[in-house]
């Protein structure tokens, strides 16, 4: 129930976006979010509403922080 | 990964049990086929984070009995409609001629509000700090637009209160938690704090897909190698330490924390959400006060056990017995999210 998928925003309106996901077209709330979105960010949906920005840079930290610890343990 | 992991298992030399909080986790882990990944002596289990497994009984009965006035439309999650009640489900409600609406987002309500102005549209809510914000703005929406007929009706949870419940009564033995990760994406780091300070027990804010998870059994596996307990995000695209501001301030302004009952575990002191004094008028269990007859949970179902770690799903007496997914006998094999749902769907 805690399901929520990120989404690329292909338009926007005011606090309304809209989204793409796999091709399917749906209008979110950008209500809960402060920071600022732009067409092409990617945003994290749940149940109708922008719960998140994207930062993919942030996902490559993670990826670094594994690759310490594999080499860590070598 | 599966080798890292499988090293850093190694290492340690003895049984972990990790504990996936969230029943979308669980769902991603079946799906995946990753226990049947993991090395021998480091296993999974699945925690109370599954929201329609937790509603209690007496909610969905107090719920049923709003859907059936004839002034109200009932709206509500897919998942919630098949679970049982003390005598019946919403789903028998709806074929026994209630309104009942299977809505994507709470904000659909305000629309079949605006469209059936003579009927008393209620959100029956069910979920964790993911979807209370999106209750609050819903709420702030109906009060701008002006949609004075919208109802919300409160089974909403909190889950630190839950796990640090779970560790207090001692009995489940947990190693380490797989935090939720989009629980987090609202709420941050900071509330599991409790956690490592208190229980020493290592802590990884998780995304859901299967290198995501993997790296989050790295990550746990490695706190306890390097002998600390800490709340690490592995999820990091999504979820900072604070958190979504804006969204923890939706969920104060329009919710107030009370103690809450979960179902097959009891009552959980500050552990639920209900509408703040400020919008009692659109809370519908104040609103309708409907009183209905206590049920017991059904005997011999295990789903308490199951949620807190204790027992997995295959060790209930009901379990692919009397107790499936087309005749859910507990709540942990309606949802799709639930323990026992991915046990039966992916069984051997």
């Amino acid at each position: 129930m805690c399901f929520a998928v990120p989404a690329r925003v292909v338009k926007i309106n005011n606090l309304i976006a809209t989204i793409d996901a796999h091709g399917a077209r749906k209008d979110i709330s950008l209500l809960l979010l402060s920071e600022e979105v732009k067409m092409g960010d990617y945003v994290l949906v749940h149940a109708g509403f922008a719960i998140q920005k994207v930062d993919e840079d942030a996902a490559k930290d993670a990826l670094n922080l594994l690759r310490e610890i594999a080499e860590a343990i070598e | 990964m599966i080798d890292l992991i499988k090293d850093l298992f190694g290492k340690i030399g003895s049984p972990v049990n990790l504990m996936e909080v969230c029943g979308t986790h669980t769902t991603a882990i079946f799906k995946h086929g990753i226990k049947a990944l993991l090395p021998e002596g480091l296993k999974l289990l699945s925690g109370p984070g599954c929201p329609v497994c937790v509603t209690p009984i007496k909610d969905i009965d107090k719920v049923i009995a709003i859907s059936m006035r004839n002034d109200v439309i009932l709206a509500t999650f897919g998942d919630m409609i098949r679970v049982p009640g003390g005598e019946k489900s919403l789903s028998k409600a709806k074929a026994e001629g209630a309104d009942i609406r299977i809505i994507y987002s709470p904000l659909d309500c305000l629309d079949i509000g605006k469209e059936n102005k003579d009927k008393k549209v209620v959100f029956f809510s069910a979920g964790f700090e993911t979807t209370a914000p999106s209750v609050a703005a819903t709420i702030f929406e109906a009060d701008r637009l002006g949609v004075d007929n919208f109802y919300v009706y409160s089974a909403h949870k909190l889950v630190p209160p839950a796990l640090e419940a779970l560790l207090q009564s001692g009995n489940a033995m947990i190693d380490g938690f797989m935090l939720p990760g989009h629980v987090c994406t609202i709420i941050g780091n900071r509330p599991y704090e409790f956690i490592p300070a208190k229980y020493s027990k290592p802590c990884v804010i998780t995304g859901f897909g299967a290198e995501d998870i993997l790296a989050g059994i790295a990550m746990l596996l490695k706190q306890a190698i390097d002998g600390r307990a800490a709340v690490e995000i592995q999820y990091r695209s999504v979820v900072r330490v604070d958190g979504n501001q804006r969204a923890k301030d939706f969920i104060n302004e329009y919710f107030g924390v009370c103690s809450s009952y979960w179902r097959g575990i009891g009552l959980i002191d500050n552990s639920g959400l209900r509408l703040s004094e400020k919008r009692r008028h659109r809370d519908a269990e104040r609103v309708f006060d409907i009183d209905v007859i206590d049920y017991p949970e059904p005997s011999g179902c295990q789903c308490g056990l199951v949620l807190q770690g204790i027992k997995i799903p295959p060790e209930c007496p009901l379990f692919g017995k009397s107790c499936t997914p087309e005749r859910p006998v507990g709540a942990c094999m309606v949802s799709s999210e639930g323990s026992c749902a991915a046990y039966y769907k992916y069984r051997q």
